[in-house]
C-alpha cells in the first residue's frame, strides 16, 4: 500500500492519455441520432459501423485518400532511391559532407517553416507545380531527405567494408559490389526508411496546405480539416471514422518499429 | 539523441591510395548528386531566398515589381500591435507547453522506470500520440472540446465553448500541445533515467539519503544533459508549431491563439505580403536562436 500514490499518479496519466482516444472511438461508433443528444454518452447505445461506410461513400474523402497514397508512395520511393547512393557516400568516404548533412538536419529544425515556404511557393509557381501532386512530392522528398540520409548511412556503416573488398578481389567493380553485396544487406534499413518517408508524407499538413489550394487535388489531412462544414454535429461521426482510418498507416508503422523502439530507447528496464 | 547502434567507422584505407583521391572524390560527388539537387533547389535555396525577401516589399502575386526596402519591414514589424500580440501569445504558448511537457513527462518517466503494474498499458499509451497524424490529433481534441457533442462539458458539468472562449482558448490548446508532445519527451527522459548508474543510488542509500534527496541530488544532476537537449528541442518545435493550432482554432477567437507562425501564414497567403511575412519569420528565427543560445550557454557554464 506504500505504492498507492504512485498508482494513483499512473492512473491519472493513463486517463489523461487515453480519454481523447476513447472519445474519438466512441464518436466514430455512434448513430447521428445519438450524436444529437444533449447528454453525450461514453458507450454508444447502438454501436454502428455506418460512419465508416459513410466515410467511404464520401467522394471527397476517398479521392483524397487515394491522392495521399500516391503522394506518399512516390515520395517514399524517390526519397530512398536518391538517398541510397548518397548515404553510401556519407558512410564510406570520410568528408566534411557528413557534418554538413547533420548540421542541415539541425538547422532545418530551428528555422521557421514560413521562411522557406514563401520562396518555395514562388519557385514552385514559376515551375507551374503549385496545385499539382508532383510539386508536393518534390517538397516532401526534400524535407524527408536529411533524416532519411541519416537513417540509411547508419545501416551502411553496419555493413563491413571487408565484404566489398572481398568482392573487389574477385573482380567485381565498385558498382557491382554495391548492387550485389551491399544492397541486399541493407534491405531492413531500406524498409525502415521507406516506411518512415511514407508516414512523414502521409501525415504532412503544412506544406500541403500552402501548395494545394484547389479542393480537387487536396490530400487527406487537408480534406479532413475541411470536412466539418457548418452543418453542426451531423457529420462528426463520419469525420471521427475517417480520422481513425487515416491513422492506420502510422499505427502499422509504429507496430513494426515498436520492437526497435523498445530495444533502442525504452529498453534497459530488463537489464537491471 | 537516439540510441541507434552504429558500428565504429571502417578503418581508413591505406595511404597508398592517395593517387586515386581525385577519382574517389568524383565518385563521391556523383553518388551525392541526386540528393544534393533537391536539397539545394527546394530547401537551401528557398531559405536564402526567404532571408533575402525579408528586405524587400515582395507581394505574393504574379504581377508585382519587387524592390529592395532595407529594414522597412523590420521597423513596420516593431510598430505592429498585432505582431506583438501574436508574439506574446507565442511566448506564453512555447514556454508553458515546453515546461508542462517536461514536468509531465518527467513524472511519467519516473513512474515507468519503476516496477509498477499496468506499466505496459501506460507505455503503449505514451507512444500513441506520437503515431497519430497531427491533423487527427487536432480533430480528436475538437471533438472532446465540442460545445454540444463534446465530452468535456459533460464531464465537468459546464456549458463552455472552449475553443471559442476568449480567455479559455489558449489554455485549452496548451493542454493539447502538452498531450501531443509528451511521448517524445517521456521516451527520451526514460532512456536517460535508465542510464543513471545504479551504484550512485546504492551509495546514496548507504549515506541515508531519502527518496526525495536521491531524486534531487542524484537523478536530476545525472539527467541534466538529457533534460537540456530535450527541452531545447521541444521549445523550438513548440515555437514553430503551426498545424495543430491551425486545425484547432485557426488562431481564433479574435486572434487569442494566433501563434507567430499562424500570423505569418495569414500575412503571406491571405494578405500576400511575402516580404513582411519573411521578415517576421526571420525575426522569429533570430529570437529562437538567441533564447536557445542563452539557455545552452547558461547550462554549460553552470555545468562546469
Amino acid at each position: 500500500m506504500r505504492r498507492l500514490p504512485q498508482y494513483a499518479a499512473l492512473v491519472a496519466y493513463i486517463v489523461f492519455l487515453a480519454f481523447p482516444l476513447l472519445w474519438l472511438l466512441s464518436t466514430a461508433l455512434k448513430t447521428p441520432q445519438e450524436m444529437a443528444l444533449t447528454e453525450p454518452t461514453w458507450i454508444p447505445r447502438e454501436p454502428t459501423l455506418a460512419n465508416f461506410t459513410d466515410a467511404f461513400g464520401e467522394q471527397d474523402l476517398v479521392g483524397a485518400a487515394l491522392r495521399s497514397l500516391i503522394v506518399a508512395l512516390f515520395s517514399s520511393v524517390i526519397t530512398v532511391l536518391i538517398s541510397l547512393p548518397a548515404s553510401y557516400a556519407m558512410a564510406r568516404y570520410r568528408s566534411l559532407l557528413n557534418r554538413v548533412a547533420l548540421g542541415w538536419v539541425l538547422v532545418s529544425q530551428v528555422f521557421p517553416f514560413i521562411l522557406i515556404i514563401i520562396p518555395l511557393f514562388m519557385i514552385l509557381r514559376e515551375m507551374d507545380l503549385v496545385n499539382t501532386l508532383p510539386g508536393l512530392v518534390a517538397v516532401h522528398v526534400t524535407f524527408t531527405l536529411p533524416f532519411a540520409l541519416w537513417m540509411l548511412q547508419g545501416y551502411v556503416r553496419a555493413v563491413p567494408p571487408e565484404l566489398e573488398e572481398a568482392a573487389a578481389v574477385d573482380g567485381a567493380s565498385r558498382l557491382r559490389s554495391i548492387v550485389s553485396v551491399v544492397a541486399p544487406l541493407l534491405a531492413p534499413g531500406v524498409v525502415a526508411t521507406l516506411l518512415f518517408a511514407f508516414i512523414s508524407s502521409w501525415n504532412e499538413f503544412m506544406f500541403a496546405l500552402v501548395i494545394l489550394q484547389n479542393p480537387d487535388v487536396m490530400t487527406l489531412p487537408l480534406t479532413l480539416v475541411r470536412f466539418t462544414g457548418p452543418e453542426g454535429v451531423a457529420r462528426l461521426g463520419p469525420l471521427a471514422a475517417a480520422s481513425l482510418m487515416a491513422t492506420i498507416p502510422s499505427l502499422i508503422f509504429f507496430a513494426i518499429i515498436q520492437r526497435r523502439l523498445k530495444s533502442g530507447l525504452m529498453a534497459g528496464a530488463v537489464k537491471g | 539523441m537516439t540510441a541507434t547502434v552504429t558500428r565504429p567507422a571502417p578503418p581508413r584505407r591505406p595511404r597508398a591510395k592517395r593517387r586515386h583521391v581525385s577519382r574517389q572524390t568524383r565518385e563521391m560527388w556523383l553518388l551525392m548528386l541526386p540528393a544534393l539537387v533537391p536539397v539545394l533547389l527546394f530547401s537551401v535555396g528557398p531559405l536564402l531566398y526567404g532571408i533575402g525577401l525579408a528586405f524587400t516589399d515582395a507581394r505574393n502575386t504574379r504581377v508585382h515589381e519587387t524592390s529592395f526596402v532595407g529594414l522597412e519591414n523590420f521597423t513596420d514589424l516593431l510598430a505592429d500591435g498585432d505582431f506583438w500580440a501574436s508574439f506574446r501569445i507565442g511566448a506564453i504558448w512555447a514556454v508553458s507547453v515546453t515546461a508542462l511537457q517536461f514536468l509531465a513527462a518527467l513524472g511519467l518517466a519516473v513512474l515507468l522506470n519503476q516496477n509498477l503494474r499496468f506499466r505496459g498499458v501506460a507505455r503503449v499509451l505514451a507512444v500513441v500520440p506520437w503515431a497519430m497524424p497531427p491533423v487527427v490529433i487536432g480533430l480528436m481534441w475538437k471533438l472532446v472540446y465540442h460545445p454540444d457533442a463534446g465530452i468535456l462539458n459533460d464531464l465537468l458539468g459546464t456549458d463552455v465553448n472552449w475553443l471559442a472562449d476568449f480567455s479559455l482558448a489558449l489554455p485549452a490548446i496548451i493542454v493539447v500541445g502538452v498531450w501531443t508532445g509528451m511521448p517524445q519527451t517521456t521516451v527520451v527522459l526514460l532512456a536517460g533515467l535508465q542510464n543513471v548508474p545504479k551504484e550512485l543510488y546504492e551509495a546514496g542509500e548507504m549515506d541515508g539519503a531519502g527518496r526525495w534527496r536521491r531524486f534531487w541530488n542524484i537523478t536530476l544532476p545525472q539527467l541534466r544533459p538529457v533534460i537540456v537537449a530535450i527541452t531545447s528541442l521541444d521549445f523550438v518545435w513548440n515555437i514553430n508549431q503551426f498545424g495543430l493550432v491551425y486545425v484547432l482554432t485557426q488562431g481564433g477567437p479574435g486572434g487569442q491563439t494566433r501563434l507567430p507562425m499562424l500570423f505569418a501564414y495569414e500575412e503571406a497567403f491571405r494578405y500576400r505580403f511575402a516580404g513582411y511575412a519573411s521578415m517576421l519569420g526571420l525575426a522569429m528565427a533570430i529570437v529562437v536562436l538567441a533564447v536557445l543560445g542563452l539557455y545552452l550557454w547558461r547550462q554549460m557554464r553552470e555545468n562546469r
